[in-house]
Formats: structure tokens, sequence, C-alpha cells
């Protein structure tokens, strides 16, 4: 964001109206078609804006936006990170634009990739087999819970629930329904971690899968694992390893060693792809062997120094049209080769250091601990959404707000080890003068950034999704 | 430089310095690293990955060296996913670190940037397709195809669990579909198809009012133009089940548009604008009627004003969502394509409509030309249909169409094996230098 530019049009109303908007349409009439009319539509209405205007619309665009190289962006469990610039040469490559209709024998560089990358996500989990296929980390989930049901059919053994703690994504839930299970929520502790008297009152015959995050969206290690993989286990239940906090356990431990049966990575998360906006991400999963059989068609495997594509045995069938979100998974290569074990160790280190660091700079409450790599303040009498619209005043992007739930009026950071001791103090001394601020300056908030407050209410009560619907036209 | 003062730590991405790092476990009153992680001893993992760290120039010099096993190949290859020309000034622009390195629009105040590029994401599948609501993103045409089939469930009036899709759908997509099936209970059964395109009297044999959606695509996987889509769209109505139509920006530019044929969902890949061919990286695109708009999956980007009554754009109707609605969300989906939709809106726009449809009918010309020389070829019938083509189409040749993939890859070039003695070839823009090369390998492949 470029507070200074922003603030110099906050006059100017014209430079708000979309430039690719009806006012800048073309409508051209579709004539001298090679096809028959009755098969072609009549005309087509869009933007049509020359190359120099192009670039000025979406520069301005760029201009309204925050991103993580334009400061601190501590969106707990969302795990922003700098990304590498040359990761992105990397996934560019002209050699990487392959098309996935190929035969195998003419892949055989695009194969061994995805065949070290799997080998090295499965170390890093402790999992015996990885598939690369999940497009995000909700579609690793669906992945996951759908060979935890493979797995519970091959075997006679039909189960109708999925338990899943209050604090867990919300994905979590929604995978679990979309998968046809029904969800069991399970209360957390006192403490903030999965209650084992609950568990063991949740857990049993119809149990299909626990899905656990750890460390958890609190930030705090379920130190009971152990104790919590057996309860599931004896239950003859799966344990689902929710990979949306592994950036905080790099090299410290493994869903695999722990106990888990599946886990997906979020390799954006964990490792290096810029979030975009909202994507795309990916979403690997890896299973330990007895499961490896269900993974998604095709696999990759190598044979005699060459590398090919099968189905396992009784594979769970596609989530992904072809092969994933490839370029993505480039990137996630070149990363994890670029650190190798010490660069993975330490980036978690960091990470875990800015949290805690950073917790115990901010003048809010912060209940639990210790911390990992986020942890959750309460904004106290304070409303968190307003408090965080006031975050955007002082410079920086604020945490996520109001979740989990568990924590009243939660401000879930996560500054991850990507900022200095400088920007912590940046964000701690933004997080205190809101703590210090009125609630009428809250209600005011933001007053910088391009847009002011915007009214979400009249949104949703009067849907206007594209230009075609608005009313001023 | 002092030790203390160095970045050179194990992440060259992790800035601080060993003095910060040393004031910073201070503050905290740790006495090092390790004492922060409160993981018991019993999980806690000794060992080590094994995987050794290279330089930026060693990394990229392996990944150029694996990438360099691949065969140097021109593809002619389709089939749901298409290599067309992308401008310099999308990955320019598709480049700036706002858009790159933001997060969902979460705070939409300082993401209005984001934010208004997928509004006009959206209002262009508007326009192409004359329904009224357009989601900004799933992750392909495949899982925007499940979302679909779970949609049909939500909105039908009368209860069905029938999915029917036609008998030549590719079996990646209709394998996706299979999955999304299995959680709510749907059937996921192929009507036939005649010569190419859909074959309307046995579909209206197969359907039934407990029919909860009919698929069909145009173009379709072979590349043929569906010709009687308002009729399918008629009898899927006749029967309260939702018509969903299958196909892609490109030829929605040109092509009927849905509404006209009564379809009730869009669905496609629209990565044929603004990505070219990433080994089937896509960017699913979801459209549908607005009394359908309470059920739509994934992120809706609306419009509204802020406190100085200045127009602005926010993420909307997030109750749907599952980060609200946990499992009575109509979607799992939380990380989408965006960045893929930004690229895709940004290469409609620098085409313009005059481009689209010109791309459009390239696509058909294109297809026919190609078709037209390699039928000239002894022991070559192209196209196998006697219909409109969309970029590709059939060829039915006398060689096992196994040998003729293996030959022309010997000569440098690619195309599909459908069947025994089909082999499937697309043209685009992208391949034009290569055409007459490759009919000559034809040529010579298909003695």
């Amino acid at each position: 964001m470029n507070y200074d530019q922003a603030r110099w049009t906050d006059d100017s109303d014209d430079l708000y109206e979309p430039l690719l908007s009806e006012k800048a349409n073309e409508t051209v009439e579709v004539d001298d078609s090679p096809l028959p009319d009755d098969l072609t539509r009549d005309s087509l209405s869009l933007p049509d804006p020359a190359e120099p205007e192009l670039a000025r619309h979406y520069t301005r665009l760029s201009q309204m936006n925050y991103g993580v190289e334009s400061g601190p962006f501590p969106l707990g469990s969302c795990t922003m990170k700098y990304n590498p610039s040359f990761t992105e040469d990397v996934a560019g490559r002209a050699d990487a634009a392959i098309h996935p209709g190929r035969p195998d024998s003419t892949v055989q560089g695009t194969l061994a990739l995805c065949h070290r990358l799997q080998d090295y996500l499965g170390r890093i989990g402790g999992m015996d087999a990885v598939t690369l296929q999940p497009p995000a980390g909700a579609a690793g989930e669906f992945t996951g819970i759908q060979i935890a049901k493979a797995y519970h059919e091959h075997n006679d053994d039909e189960r109708s629930e999925v338990v899943i703690p209050d604090s867990a994504h919300g994905t979590n839930f929604a995978t679990a329904a979309m998968a046809g299970y029904e969800v069991v929520e399970l209360p957390s502790g006192d403490d903030g971690r999965v209650d084992i008297e609950a568990l063991e009152a949740a857990v049993g015959d119809d149990t299909a899968a626990l899905m656990l995050t750890n460390p958890n969206t609190l930030g705090l290690f379920e130190r009971d694992i152990e104790h919590v993989a057996d309860i599931v286990h004896d239950a003859g239940g799966l344990l689902y390893y929710d990979g949306a906090n592994l950036n905080a356990l790099l090299g410290r431990a493994r869903p695999g060693d722990m106990g888990f049966d599946v886990m997906h990575y979020n390799v954006h998360k964990t490792f290096a792809t810029p979030h975009g906006g909202g994507g795309p991400g990916a979403g690997p999963v890896g299973v330990r062997e007895e499961l490896a059989q269900f993974l998604p068609n095709p696999h990759v495997r190598e044979r005699g120094g060459n590398y090919e594509h099968y189905e396992p045995s009784n594979s769970i069938g596609k989530v992904h049209g072809f092969y994933g979100n490839w370029p993505v998974l480039l990137k996630t290569f070149a990363y994890i080769a670029r650190l190798g074990d010490e660069g993975l160790r330490d980036a978690s280190a960091k990470a875990v250091l800015n949290a805690n660091y950073l917790a115990e700079q901010i003048e809010y409450e912060v209940p639990f601990g210790p911390f990992h790599h986020e942890f959750v303040a309460s904004a106290g009498e304070q409303d968190a959404a307003d408090a965080a619209k006031r975050m955007l005043d002082y410079g920086v992007h604020p945490p996520t707000t109001k979740w989990p739930e568990i924590v009243d009026e939660a401000l879930m950071t996560e500054p991850t080890e990507g900022e200095t001791k400088r920007s912590l103090d940046q964000l701690a001394a933004a997080f205190n003068a809101v703590a210090g601020d009125s609630d009428a300056e809250l209600a005011d908030a933001p007053s910088r950034p391009t847009a002011k407050r915007i009214d979400q209410a009249t949104a949703a009560r009067n849907p206007r999704l594209s230009w075609q619907a608005l009313d001023d036209t | 430089m002092s030790d203390s003062d160095s970045h050179a730590t194990g992440s060259p991405y992790a800035p601080q310095t060993a003095a910060e790092t040393a004031a910073m476990l201070d503050a905290v009153g740790a006495d090092d690293l390790e004492s922060l992680f409160d993981v018991p001893e019993s999980v806690a993992f000794d060992s080590e990955f094994g995987i050794d760290a290279r330089s930026e120039r060693a990394t990229r010099r392996e990944v150029a060296r694996l990438l360099g096993r691949n065969a140097d190949l021109t593809e002619f290859l389709g089939r749901g996913h298409y290599d067309h020309y992308v401008p310099s000034v999308v990955d320019d622009l598709a480049s700036r670190s706002e858009f790159l390195t933001s997060y969902t629009q979460y705070q939409p105040e300082v993401a209005q940037g984001f934010l208004q590029a997928l509004f006009e994401f959206q209002s262009m599948l508007v326009e192409l397709t004359g329904l009224g609501v357009a989601n900004c993103s799933m992750y392909d045409d495949a899982t925007a195809l499940g979302e679909a089939a779970t949609l049909s469930q939500r909105v039908r009036s009368v209860s069905g669990d029938r999915i029917l899709v036609p008998e030549h759908l590719r079996a990646g997509k209709r394998a996706v579909l299979s999955n999304y099936a299995d959680g709510p209970d749907l059937t996921v059964e192929s009507y036939p198809m005649s010569d190419g395109i859909v074959d309307v009297p046995a579909l209206a044999d197969d359907i039934g009012d407990d029919t909860a959606m009919v698929y069909a695509e145009s173009p379709t996987v072979r590349g043929v133009i569906e010709e009687r889509l308002g009729a399918i769209g008629d009898l899927t109505h006749d029967h309260e089940a939702l018509f969903c139509l299958g196909s892609d920006p490109i030829a929605l530019s040109l092509l009927e548009r849905p509404v006209d044929v009564g379809a009730d969902v869009v669905v496609g890949d629209a990565a044929s604008l603004g990505t070219g061919t990433a080994y089937g990286f896509g960017l699913g695109m979801f459209v549908t009627r607005e009394e359908y708009l309470r059920q739509v999956p994934g992120r809706l980007v609306g419009a509204s004003e802020d406190a100085a009554d200045r127009r602005a754009y926010t993420l909307t109707l997030q109750t749907r969502e599952q980060h609200i609605r946990k499992e009575r969300a109509t979607s799992n989906i939380c990380t989408n394509q965006a960045w893929v939709a930004l690229r895709t809106a940004m290469h409609a726009a620098w085409l313009g409509p005059d481009g689209l449809i010109d791309l459009a009918k390239d696509c058909v010309t294109r297809a026919r030309d190609i078709a037209d020389r390699l039928d000239d070829i002894v022991g070559v019938k192209a196209p196998i249909h006697g219909r409109h083509h969309f970029r590709e189409f059939l060829a039915r040749t006398d060689q096992p169409a196994s040998a003729i993939v293996a030959d022309l890859a010997a000569e440098g070039f690619a195309v599909h094996a459908v069947d025994d003695h089909l082999v499937q070839v697309c043209a685009t823009e992208t391949t034009a230098d290569a055409t007459d090369e490759f009919v000559a390998a034809f040529r010579e492949v298909a003695k």
C-alpha cells in the first residue's frame, strides 16, 4: 500500500471508478463467423483498453493492495511469509510448461522432480508415501478423509463420524461433512489443548478419524499427542494431521512420529508460494505405508532409473483434473532445496522466537502459552474487528480476528520468521497504540487506506456481484 | 561485519541478526532457540532429513538439469488443457508483489485492488455466460463440476440423486466428480453420444425425475461444438433437473450464450486465458443463476460503499463459507485460484471483445484447416465427426494410434492416442509455425 498516493487521490471520485467497467465496455457484433448463426452468440460486450491503459489500470489496482512485501502481515494460521523471488523464476521456466497429456517417457524430468519432492515431503512429515495432487490445503483434507474412508470400507468397517476440536480450522468441519461424515465437535480443555476426558467420551466405534493440528490454532503444542493417538487408534479410528501449522515444527517433531496416519502439507504456508490474493496453493497428502494403496491416481514411482505414473491398487481416484497445481510444487521443491535441513530448522526456530517475542511485547492479554508460531491475544473490552481496522491506520496488516472462538475478541497473530526485531517492534507499537485508543477512534477506523470502513451489511443484503448488477450505470 | 551482525543463519529468509536473536531470546527469558520448543522428548525429532542446502544458483541449475530430461516436443495436445499465447504484460503486471504476496481479502480496506480485479473477473464471466452470479474461482474444471453436482442436490425441489454425464467425458474429470459425489451419495451415470454430439433421444430415455443434474459440454472433449444444447436444456428442465454446461471463456466468446440454451450452471477451465501450459494447472470457473446465490460455493466479491460513500469492494455472503458456517458450509474451499483469475481477467481485457472473438474464430478455422490437411493423407480420416470443431478433432488412422504417437514423438511432435486407431490433434496459435512440419511428419508416420 502506497499510503501517500492513496491519500492524494482521496477526494477524486473518478479514480475509484472501475476502469474495466460498463463505462469502458465495447460491444462487438459477432458476424462473419466460420459457424452457422444458430451456434453463435449475437454480440459480446467487454472492456477494450489499449495496453498502456491496461498497464496503468492494474498498476493502480496493485497500489491499492497490501501484500507481504508491503509490510508485516501477521495473519494467524495463514503463515504469510516472505517468498523468495528465485522460486518464482523457477516456476516460470519455459521448459516447465509441459502439457499433462504427454506420455511418461517424454516427461522424465518433470516426473523426476515430482518423485524427489514426494521424497522430501515424506522425510519432513515422517510419512511413507506422498501424493502431490491436491490443489490446496482443503483439497488435501478432502483427499485425506477420502483415504480414511476408503481404508475403513476396505476393512468392511462402516464408520460415520469425524471428531474435530472446537479450535480447528473451519475447513476441517466442512471437509468431513463434504465426505458424508457427521461432525463431532470436541470442546477444548482449560489449557487450550485437547481435553482427554472429552476425547475419550467423543471417540468410539463410529469414529472414522480425529482431525487435529499440532501445534494447534492457539499456538500450543499438544503435549499428550501420544495418548491422544492411542485413544483414537484403540477405537479403530485414524489420526489426521492438518498441516496448516507445520512451519512451527520443521525438524523438531514429525506428524508420522507422533502417531498421525494421514496428513496434508500446506506447501504455500510452510514452504514458499506467495498466496496470490487467495491462491493458488497446493496440499500434498502424506500417509503411512498401510494407506499408500488408497492414494489418488496417478502416483509417481521410480523403476530402474525411469519414472512412471501408476494407479495405487485401491486408489480413491482423483481429486484434481490433472496433476494438481504443478507450478506451486516446483516452487516448493526449489525452496526446500535452497534451505535444506539447517535452513528449514532455522526458519522454524525464528518463527517460534518471533511469535514469543511479539507476544511478550504487546499489552493485550495473551492467554495460555508457551507458544509456537502464533498466539491469540484478547482485545478484552474492545471489539477485535474494530481493533483490526484501527491497526490499518498504523500501517500494518492486522491479525486474524474473532477466531478461534474460545478466546474472547481474539486477535490471532503469526509474525513468521520473515520479520526482523525492528519490524516486530513496529507491530507491537501498532498493537499497543490500538490498545490505548478509544472505542470512538476504533469505530471510525480506518482513515488512512484507500477505502474507509466498508459497509459489509449492505453488500450482503443487496448483493451486487458484477458490473452488470451495479444500479448506478 | 562481525558475526553478531550477520544475517547468514540457516534460512536466508529469516532476517534476524545473531545480535537481534540474542536480544529477543533475552526478552522472552529463554536460553536458546531450542528451549522455545514445547515438544516432549518422546516425540522429538532428533535426526536429519538428509536434505542438503543449495545456493540459489545451484538450485536453479538442478531444476534446469532435471527438466532437461523432458523430450523437446511441439505439443498438438488439448483434451482440457490448452496453450494460448499469453502477452508479456500479463506476466509483468501479475508479478507485482502487492498482488502476488497478498492474502485472501479479509481486510477489504487494504485489498481494494485485488477485490476490484476479482469483481471484474466475475463481471466478465457474467457477460460471457449471461448468468447472474460468478464466483471468483475454483481449482479447475473438474472440481467445479463436482461442486455443481453437490449444488444440484441442495437446490433441487424434488429428490433424486442421479448425475448424468456424457460418455465422452475425460476420465480424469469424471473421476474427480465421482469423489465429490461420494459423500452426498450421488450416482454418476453416462448417457450416450452419437457421432460426436449428445444423443438426445437416448438421453430422453435415460433421464427421469430422479435426475438431479445433466452435464453437457461445448466444445466436447473431442473438440466438437454441441449442436443441440437448447434441446438438452429443455429436456433437463422437463424433469426439474439442473442443466450444467461445460465450456471455456474463449469458446464462450463465440458460441451460443449459456443463458440462451437454458444452462443453470456453467463450469469449465478459464486457464485457457492467462496461463498457458503448466502440466494441468487450472482455473475453475463457476457461474450460475441468481436464484442459487446463497448456495454458491467459494468466494464472492460484491460492490458496496465505504464510510465516505465511495464505491468499494468486499468479500460478501461469507456465511456460506467454511470459516463461518463450518460443517454447514456450501463447500470446503478456502484457498482458491485468485491469482490465476487475475491473470485471466488481464488477458481477456488485453484481447478485448474483438480480440477474443477473433481468437475463438481462429480456434474453429485452425482446427478445420489442419483436419483437412490430415484428411488428404492416405490412411488418415479427419475429422471423424462431420461437425464443427473448436481447437481439436479426432482422426482415424490405419496405423495403430500408439504407433502414430510414438513415431510422431520421435519426429518431435505430441498428439493424444484416444483409442486403438483414433488420435486427437489440438491446434492453437502457439503451434502455428510448426503446422507444416507436423503435417509432413504425420504423412510419414501414417504410411
